[in-house]
């Protein structure tokens, strides 16, 4: 029992990961990335490439495939979301949307239906475990996952929050036409938000590709994962999304230990239970108060698109 | 010395033109009260003036340095500082946070965090409260303070004692005075006239977008301001005044 929490808590690290870059966007752009999974996947198949046709260790692979998802966020946000978001709050979303159609299909279309992973590239790490006292073991990879889960979530919150840049990024997030008043470059933070976001990505990709396999159309569960995560944690808080990560991995843990097929089962329940809670206890009355905030909004439109 | 200069200025938001054929200059040290009743385009006049609403036609000069395209970002580094209707706080960040982004810009200058908080002693209890918990009168303190710490060499404020209770409106008036008197060019948006004309150098009266009525303050009584607010010069001396 002992050892299914703990590897279930480790499992949310791995969520957390993925989730993380799919809440930064939300809370800070206001944006539902439906191509965040298809964007992770592209991050693996960069340092796959890289691993399986120059011999570079994925982990020297992040040096070239971050800088490269941080100049795709930019142009993601300049050329595509920003656009569309001129056309109402529904319109980033279809868009990212069709996004991913077309991320999963132009790999499909370049590397096959084959199954990768980056497990052969990183030795010893994709099994290698720490005893703990009580027979208990956890994976090496599964810790760094943690560790690494921790530090970025914490790493952004403390930008946010000390920093003249996080500041800029979080004023234009609230009112960009206020923002532009006191000398933000709207435009410019919002990129950089962006980046910031895919960067994360491509470390979820990094991650995603290490621990497990991967193929074109590894994103959609991905994307999954990542939003039952942010919503059960209360979608846009960032520590909020590492508990969230935590509470599903927990969930699909306990829910494999009662069955063998409970493990998807045991996520998907807890997340509905979440969203239903919250709707009843929170979100109802907001919605007879005030009609639908934007984040009231932005919740239930959250849950519809990330029920199964 | 002429720091502001605004040439034939228009501005439409679509279909409507809020703003039609403006000119004026404004010397260095000018406190120059803006007038006129509600929809006359007093506040989108300061937000083109301030980049937020960029102009159909016409120019404006800042020290002779053109700025009529130039976005609000920008401008505030050139000097231009807006402290916008209704305050526009970032409602979820602290008071100091909001101060802070007030020196995105980085104009050098003496203003500081400390020096708001003691040009607004209300503020200090308040330094790390979301500006969305605070007292109208805190607010606005709040938020001319953001504007003041980009070190602006002109300052647009629109309707600083909108939903204030009279009383908070005195003392932000109180507190505002060291700055009126000190040299930094204002230009006041101000739904009192005997207010506005207390405090300003010269005043300016706008209606249906036009300037009826630009004069220096101790030239006029507050009665020839209120014909020109209502338009009720145009039956004696037609569309002229000015």
């Amino acid at each position: 029992m002992i050892d299914t929490l703990i590897q279930g808590i480790l499992l949310g690290g791995y969520y957390a990961v993925i989730a993380c870059g799919l809440s930064f966007m939300f809370s800070v752009m206001r944006i539902i990335n439906l191509a965040h999974g298809s964007l992770a996947v592209a991050a693996a198949y960069g340092l796959w490439l890289l691993a399986s046709r120059f011999g570079i260790s994925p982990f020297a692979g992040l040096l070239i495939v971050l800088p490269a998802m941080a100049a795709i966020g930019w142009l993601l946000q300049r050329y595509l979301l920003e656009r569309s978001a001129r056309g109402g709050a529904l319109l980033p979303i279809l868009t990212t949307f069709g996004l991913a159609i077309v991320i999963d299909n132009l790999m499909f279309e370049q590397f096959g239906a084959d199954t990768r992973s980056l497990a052969p590239f990183i030795g010893s790490l994709s099994y290698d475990s720490w005893e703990l006292p009580g027979g208990i073991y956890v994976g090496k990879l599964a810790v760094m996952t943690m560790a690494t889960a921790i530090a970025l979530l914490g790493g952004l919150q403390l930008f946010l929050s000390r920093f003249a840049l996080g500041r800029a990024i979080r004023a234009t997030a609230e009112d960009p036409d206020t923002a532009g008043l006191v000398g933000i470059d709207a435009r410019k933070a919002n990129a950089l938000a962006a980046a910031i976001a895919m960067v994360t990505v491509g470390i979820a990709g990094a991650f995603l590709a290490m621990r497990a396999t991967f193929d074109p159309y590894s994103g959609g569960p991905q994307l999954l994962f990542a939003f039952e995560a942010a919503v059960i944690g209360g979608a846009g808080s960032l520590w909020g999304t590492l508990i969230g990560g935590i509470v599903l991995g927990l969930a699909q843990s306990l829910g494999a230990k009662v069955h063998p097929q409970g493990f998807l089962i045991g996520g998907h329940v807890v997340f509905l239970a979440v969203l239903f809670a919250r709707l009843f206890l929170v979100g109802t009355p907001i919605i007879g108060r005030i009609g639908f905030t934007k984040t009231g909004f932005a919740k239930i439109r959250a849950a519809i698109r990330s029920t199964p | 010395m002429t720091i502001l200069s605004v040439q034939n200025l228009d501005v439409r938001h679509g279909l409507l033109q809020a703003v039609r054929d403006v000119s004026f200059d404004l010397a260095k040290g000018d406190v120059l009260a803006l007038v006129g009743a509600n929809g006359a385009g007093k506040t989108t006049l300061l937000r083109s003036l301030a980049g937020a609403h960029l102009p159909a036609a016409g120019r404006i000069l800042l020290n002779d340095q053109e700025l009529t395209l130039v976005p609000s970002h920008r401008r505030i580094a050139m000097g231009i500082a807006l402290v916008p209707e209704g305050r526009r706080l970032f409602s979820q960040m602290t008071v100091e946070e909001n101060l802070l982004l007030g020196k995105t810009s980085g104009r050098p200058g003496d203003w500081t965090i400390d020096r708001v908080f003691s040009a607004f002693p209300n503020l200090v209890p308040r330094r790390h409260a979301k500006t969305g918990h605070l007292s109208g009168g805190e607010q606005q303190a709040t938020a001319i303070g953001r504007a003041l710490m980009s070190n602006p060499d002109i300052l647009l404020l629109d309707e600083v004692s909108l939903g204030l209770s009279p009383l908070v409106v005195d003392r932000v008036y109180a507190q505002l005075q060291s700055l009126l008197t000190s040299g930094t060019t204002i230009i006041l948006v101000e739904q009192d006239l005997g207010r506005a004309m207390g405090v300003a150098s010269r005043v300016i009266c706008m209606l249906e977008g036009r300037v009826v009525l630009d004069s220096p303050v101790k030239n006029i009584t507050r009665d020839q301001v209120t014909k020109a607010y209502f338009g009720l010069h145009r039956a004696n001396t037609g569309r002229a005044a000015s």
